[in-house]
This record gives C-alpha cells, structure tokens and sequence, in this order.
C-alpha cells in the first residue's frame, strides 16, 4: 500500500535490500504493475555480506519515495512505528524520517512467536466454491474420509456425528454429491455446533509473553497484565484476542482510556472512535476494577484472525463481531481484574508502610515519657512489640547469593520485608528465607529486581529468623541494595 | 476554717493525681517490658453514654467504655498525646508550676509531638481528664478567659513564691482575678454569708460601688459571660467549704438563664467530672416574671433564642418547676432583658429595690 502510494504520487521505484545472516545481500529496486497487481525488476544486484566482529549484516531495508506533508503526518507516523515495535519486540526498528533524524526501537527479546501453521478450513468457514475446489482434487472416495482429511479439527467422531447430523450417508462418493447437495452440506456445516473450535496454531498471535514485552518496552509501566484469549471462530474464520493493561509508570494519564488496537500485528491508528474496541472499552464499569478513566493506563488490544472482521474497506476499524466482541469484552475483563487486584495490593502494602511508621514514631516515644512518668532512668524497651533492622545496607551483589544480617523474629508474628535496588541501572535478583525447625526455608522466592524498584512483603507466621539475599541478577553487572527488615508483635 | 463537706483539701488531690499519673506510667512501662501493647480504658464521652443524673443534679458518663490501645494504629497517636500530656502535667505538678490549654498546645512541639491544632491537644487533656477522674485545674491546666472575685475573704497563697502569704479579697477594687493562684489559695476566714454570682461587668462593678458586699454581707463573683471552669470550681469551694448560699444574676433570656445553670449543675462536656458544679446554687434572676413585675425595658425574641428556650424545655436540668414556668413565660412574652435594664430607673434601683427583695424572696 505504501510503496502504491510512493509510486502514484513521486513515480519513483522502491528500494529493498535484505539479508538473512548468509553470504549474500541482496538489492532490489522495483515498481509496481498496477493492472497486472505484479512487481517490475528495475535492478537487483548481489552483495557478499562480510563478517564483521564475526557477524554477518542480517535484516531488510525499505526505502521509499512518497509525496505528503510529514510536518502534519509525523506524529502518526512515529506513533505507528512505536505501535509496531510494541507487537514486535524481537524487531530492530530503525527509521529515518525525510529532515534525517533517526529514529531507534530496539528489540528486547531475541524470541519470536512461532510461524503459523497452514491448516485445512475449518467447515464453520467454507463456502461452496470452495467446497467444489476441494472436490475436483481429492483422493478421498467416501464422505467419512473426505470430512476428516480435508477439514480443520475433523476426527472421525466428529466426521460421524456430523454427517449423521446432516442426513449424508459415510460411504457416499463426495463427486457424486450433486450441486444442490453442496450447497445443503456447506449450509449443514455452518449450523452444526459439535465442530471443535480452530487451533491456534494457524494464527499468529504474539503470545503472552511477547506482548507483555512489547508493552514493557514501549510504554515502560509500573504495572502490566496479558491474556490471551482462547482460540475461537467466528463464521468459521478461528480468531485469537490478545489484550494487556498497562498502568502506571511513563503511561500518561488522559482524561480518557488510552486505547491501542492491533489486527495481525499492525497498528490501527485512525477513527479510534468507531471501532467496537472503543465501544467496548467504554462500556466497561472500571469502578468495579477501582479504576477511573483518569487513572494513567492504556489498554492493549490485539486480533489476530485468518480474517480480521474489519468495518470498513479502510481497514482501519473492527466491526462489532458478536464473537470477537465478546472475546475482546472477556480478555479486558480479566486483565482489569488483575490490575485491580495489583491495585488492591500496592493500597494494603502502602498502609502497611504507613502502619509500621507510625509504629515506630510513637512507641519509643510511649515508652520514654511513661518511662519519665514512673521516674525510670531508662525507658522499657520496646523491641518486643516492634523492631527495625537494616539487614542490608549498600549492599552490593555479585553472582553468588549473598546473605544479609539475620532478623532475630521469633518475637513476633508479623514480619515486614523491604528490599531496594538502588542501582543506576543494574538489576538483582533477590529472595527471603526464614528459619523454621532450624531449617531455612525460602519464603519468597527469587525475584527480579530491577533499577529503581522495590519489594515490600507480609509474612505472617512462626519464623525463629529471617534473613534476604541477592545476587546480581546478570553476570558481572552488580547492583546495589538496601533491606530492612520490620518486625511487630500483634 | 472549718471544712463543712468534709472534702479533700487541694494538696490532697494534687498529690493524688501526682500518684494516678506515676502509677500510669509504671503500668506501661510493665506493660512494654512484657512485650504487651500499653492500653488505657475510661469511659466514653460519647452523646450515648451521657446522662443526666437526679442524685448528682449533673450530667454524669454511664457505664459505657472505650480503650485506647498502642497497639491500634487509629489510636497510637492519640495515645502517644496523652501519655506526653500526662508527662507534661506531671511536670508541672511537681515543679508547681501552672499552663493553659493554648500554652500546652505549644509546649508540645519541644518534645516532638505534634497537634494539628488546639482543639486536638484540649481533646486529649480531656481525654486525661476522663482516665485520671480529675478536673484539668487539679493538674495545673488552667483556662485562658479570666473572671474576678471581691469581697471580704482572707486567702492564703500556696503558689511557689507566695507560700503562706496572705491577701483579702476586698483589697483592690476591681476586684480580683481568679487565676491558678487564687484556685490553689486556702480560704483563711470571711465575714460574708452570701455568693453573689454576676454575669455583666458593668453590674459587678456598680455591686462593689454601692457597696453590695458590706450591704448584704456577699462576696462578689464576675463570670464574664459563661463561667470558666476555674470560676465554676471557685464557686463550688465557697459553697462546700465555707457553705455559703450562692445567688446568680444574669440576663433574662436563655442564654442568661443557661449561664446560672451550667454553674448550678454543670455541663454535658464536662460529664466525666464531678468537681465543677454548684447543685445548691440559686439562679436569683433577672427572671422572666420580673420583666413583668418590674416593668422592665425589654427587646423581642429572635428566632435563635427561641429555639433555644425549646431545647431548655425538654433539657433535664430544666424540669424544675420554676425553670418551666420561666421558660413557659419567656414563650409567651416573647421579650428579653439585661441586667442593665434597671438603670431606666436609676442607676442604684437595683441595689436599692430589686436585690433586697430578691433576696428575701428566696430566704437568704
């Protein structure tokens, strides 16, 4: 479509030069046949690809020409790439925009989602003419044999069941099916509902991991949650809907939900407003999810479908899909819940900072003025009812766990741990144990610890001890940590 | 000077509430020592655990408690207060030296305690009011406002500086202030038969010109408005100690008549306290009746004071049945008068007239 574009307005070709990693990089300069809907060659040259720093070049480049108004475009534009590095974040993005500015979104996984798989039509999908096509080419002389080679997800179980269902007898010769009877069977199909859904394996979702990436890479949160959808179909064609919340951190608060819609990868960016992830998204109770619209955080919604339920030819809004809406609906719903819930969470360990402040403000303060009032000399100590330890001060790591000081906590039943990384840039990894039995036992276990971020954690229980460690979380790279570690008796 | 109720002398509360605060003390620090989080229970203020009482004529807590735990987050900081309030006190017991609510308010900060305002730090002088059962006055917290006494009653000092010095009472015309010395005094001796409870500057000062003291053998007592607690407590020791009748004079309108009551049976702030209240005290007037009899020049009543009269009316303090007449004419009447109002006749009408007849009326 861009190369299209370039063409009508500057009829200039498009330059490509790629490499997958061989010997060889290879150069094309083309334009496009518009009536033929074929690439005309202008020139292709081979390049050796030499090793440098044992490493061959490996990657595509896209040059075009096209006639717009970036001034006006670049926002958009920036944006679109942005959104393309979050749902690709095993891509190097590099993108020099017309003034000659670079612009760079590197990868932060070195995995990618596995290619799709082809897979036969599921029969929810078919329709006659494909039927037919099917048909002049098959090898199978029985309707049984027929269903279940040449249809997604067909066993013989389902293959009987259906065919019994649609009044075909198993043994008959799907070429001896007349065109009428085609057009029953493929009417039959659509209605059964004992197909099992397609697999995913057809599509190319980015997975939960990937995205969870993608989105810490570009939006850079506090906070975010992934899922995905289970496969489904709509009209036969199997979809999947992946969606993420993101909150917190470098999210902008709006006065409205920020909203990022994705088909098969690809960013749509224009007529937010019309498109059935809008209407979904608004019609949404965040306040049951204690969260309001104005809260900083965006909603991430990715479909990726054999054939993605656009509204318009644009291909820039989803229709509203009974199926995909509802899946999209669900998928928010349960990353809402996991952002309420961390929401939840980050309020309870705020209150219990604030509780063992004030606990530890006002009890030396209890004890020394009844001290004063009973004409003691020194005050009664109060480490019994509550005790502060600095377990790790400065501490630095290194590729071996290391121990902290040792909490004495047998004193009490509520202990309070708080680790801080406060490294520049380094992360730690970091866990807890506690002594039970004479036996340390991990208590909370290794944990990433990233620059800047810290750990606050409740243990409730009977623990003689407790104590942290931490080591660097990658070879060589040492960070620097604080512990305390607040013990109350309760 | 004979002590006719057979009540405490103030050296003996003061060392007592010495005692109730250092045992106070000890217990927390056992407490702590324990590994148990120091606790505190006394009665709660709250609007449903306060009654009024016939035995007391007052308004007195019922049985309801509330406990003050350091181990509840709400209530360590409260808590915490009152323990500094209790230190503070404390010390100024024992060095003998006084404060007011406002001066305490700011002595806090010295020792790192924080008050968001006054109201929080006299909310937790209350507070140890209530766990000690002692007026804030037996621990040397002392009200700001200031009311003044005069008449022929030889005090004793017990203020350090002042130990033993004595003074009498009629030396200085404008009479003389009733602050946290003249509260610890000792009564020495009197001539006087009679309190004279006025609410008006302007009337306590003609009392002592005509010379009301020696006419009627009284001592004379300023409320300014509302009697402070420090007067109340003055009052009830020249009742109980020296058993001498006490008189009002206020306004003839609600708030007049209320200024006589909250020194005859207390108020519902201070319903944890047992110290303040002159039950025997008479509210002498101006009545609603003497607007009336005495053709007084009057004013209406605004709606705030009728509203007030209502709220009287269902109060139980208020069910005497010369209180109930009173307000029922104040209802109908509609009108309202100061003590000033006698002037329209001469300046000493009230001296001359209106007090010799009130007096006999109520028997003194």
């Amino acid at each position: 479509m861009a190369i299209l574009y370039g063409q009508i307005t500057t009829n200039k070709p498009m330059a490509a030069i790629s490499s997958t990693g061989n010997s060889r990089i290879v150069e094309y300069r083309l334009m496009i046949d518009i009536e033929k809907n074929r690439p005309i060659i202008l020139d292709r040259r081979v390049h050796a690809n030499l090793r440098r720093k044992n490493k061959r070049w490996r990657g595509t480049v896209v040059e075009i020409h096209l006639r717009g108004n970036y001034a006006q475009a670049m926002p958009k534009v920036l944006e679109y790439l942005k959104q393309t590095a979050m749902v690709n974040p095993y891509a190097n993005i590099t993108f020099v925009d017309p003034r000659g500015r670079l612009y760079k979104f590197d990868r932060t996984v070195d995995k990618m989602p596995p290619p799709p798989k082809e897979i036969n039509p599921h029969p929810h999908g078919v329709d006659v003419e494909t039927i037919q096509r099917i048909i002049r080419s098959t090898t199978e002389n029985n309707m049984l044999g027929f269903m279940q080679r040449h249809f997604h997800r067909v066993g013989e179980k389902t293959a009987k069941d259906f065919l019994k269902y649609a009044g075909i007898p198993e043994k008959k010769d799907p070429k001896s099916l007349r065109p009428e009877e085609i057009v029953s069977l493929v009417q039959k199909m659509k209605e059964y509902d004992g197909f099992l859904p397609p697999e995913s394996d057809c599509l190319s979702p980015l997975g939960e991991d990937l995205l969870r990436a993608g989105v810490l890479k570009e939006l850079e949160p506090e906070f975010v949650a992934v899922h995905q959808r289970k496969p489904s179909a709509y009209s036969g064609h199997p979809f999947i809907v992946e969606v993420a919340i993101a909150y917190g951190g470098k999210v902008p608060a709006k006065d409205d939900i920020l909203l990022y819609r994705f088909a098969n990868k690809i960013p749509l960016v224009y007529d937010e407003s019309g498109d059935v992830c809008w209407k979904i998204v608004r019609s949404i109770n965040w306040r049951r999810y204690k969260i309001s619209p104005s809260m900083p955080f965006a909603v991430i919604i990715h479909v990726c479908s054999t054939k993605i339920p656009y509204k318009t030819l644009g291909k820039e809004i989803l229709a509203d899909q009974l199926e995909v809406s509802r899946e999209i609906l669900n998928g928010i719903r349960e990353v809402a819940r996991q952002l309420s819930r961390y929401l939840s969470r980050k309020e309870r360990v705020k209150r219990q900072v604030r509780r063992l402040t004030i606990f530890s403000r006002y009890l030396p303060k209890i004890a020394q003025f009844s001290a004063e009032l009973a004409g003691r000399k020194d005050p009664p100590n109060i480490n019994k009812l509550y005790k502060r330890k600095q377990v790790f001060k400065d501490f630095v790591t290194s590729d071996e766990y290391m121990d902290s000081e040792v909490f004495d906590s047998h004193l009490y039943n509520v202990v309070f741990v708080h680790i801080r990384n406060k490294h520049e840039e380094n992360p730690a990894a970091v866990r807890v144990l506690g002594l039970i039995n004479s036996k340390w036992k991990v208590l909370i276990p290794e944990s990433a610890l990233t620059s800047g971020s810290e750990i606050y954690e409740t243990l409730r229980g009977e623990y003689e001890a407790i104590k942290v460690q931490a080591k660097s979380l990658k070879p060589d790279m040492e960070s620097l940590l604080d512990a305390y570690v607040d013990g109350l008796s309760e | 000077m004979p002590n006719k109720k057979g009540i405490k002398s103030l050296t003996d509360i003061k060392s007592l509430v010495l005692k109730k605060l250092e045992e106070m003390g000890e217990r927390f620090c056992r407490e702590v020592d324990q590994g148990r989080f120091p606790m505190i229970r006394m009665r709660s203020r709250s609007t449903d655990n306060i009654f009024y009482s016939q035995q007391h004529r007052q308004y007195i807590l019922g049985d309801k408690t509330v406990t003050r735990s350091s181990r509840n987050i709400a209530h360590l900081r409260p808590f915490t207060q009152m323990v500094w309030t209790a230190y503070f006190v404390h010390e100024l017991l024992r060095q003998r030296k006084t404060s007011t609510l406002r001066d305490v308010y700011y002595s806090a900060q010295a020792y790192d305690i924080f008050f968001k305002d006054q109201s929080e730090s006299d909310n937790i002088i209350t507070d140890l009011e209530t766990a000690i059962e002692h007026p804030r006055e037996s621990f040397n917290v002392f009200p700001e406002e200031r009311s003044a006494v005069f008449g022929d009653l030889t005090i004793q000092y017990t203020v350090p500086g002042y130990e033993n010095r004595r003074m009498n009472l009629s030396s200085h015309p404008d009479g003389v202030m009733i602050g946290p010395a003249l509260t610890d005094a000792r009564f020495i001796k009197t001539t006087a038969d009679k309190v004279i409870v006025i609410e008006k500057g302007a009337m306590f000062t003609r009392f002592v010109e005509e010379r009301v003291y020696e006419k009627f053998n009284s001592i004379l007592i300023y409320t300014a408005g509302q009697a402070p607690r420090s007067t109340r407590y003055f009052i009830r020791r020249l009742n109980q100690e020296l058993g001498l009748p006490v008189y009002i004079f206020s306004d003839a309108d609600p708030w007049g008549m209320h200024i006589a009551m909250v020194i005859i049976s207390g108020s519902a702030n201070a319903a944890h306290l047992r110290e303040l209240t002159t039950p025997d005290a008479k509210w002498a007037g101006v009545w609603a009746s003497d607007i009336i009899n005495y053709k007084l020049p009057s004013e209406k009543l605004n709606d705030r004071d009728l509203k007030r009269l209502r709220e009287l009316k269902n109060d139980p303090r208020y069910e005497d049945e010369h209180w109930q007449k009173q307000i029922d004419i104040f209802m109908k009447i509609k009108r309202k008068c100061e003590l000033e109002a006698f002037s329209r006749y001469g300046l000493t009408h009230i001296v001359d007239k209106y007090l010799p007849e009130r007096l006999k009326e109520l028997g003194a």
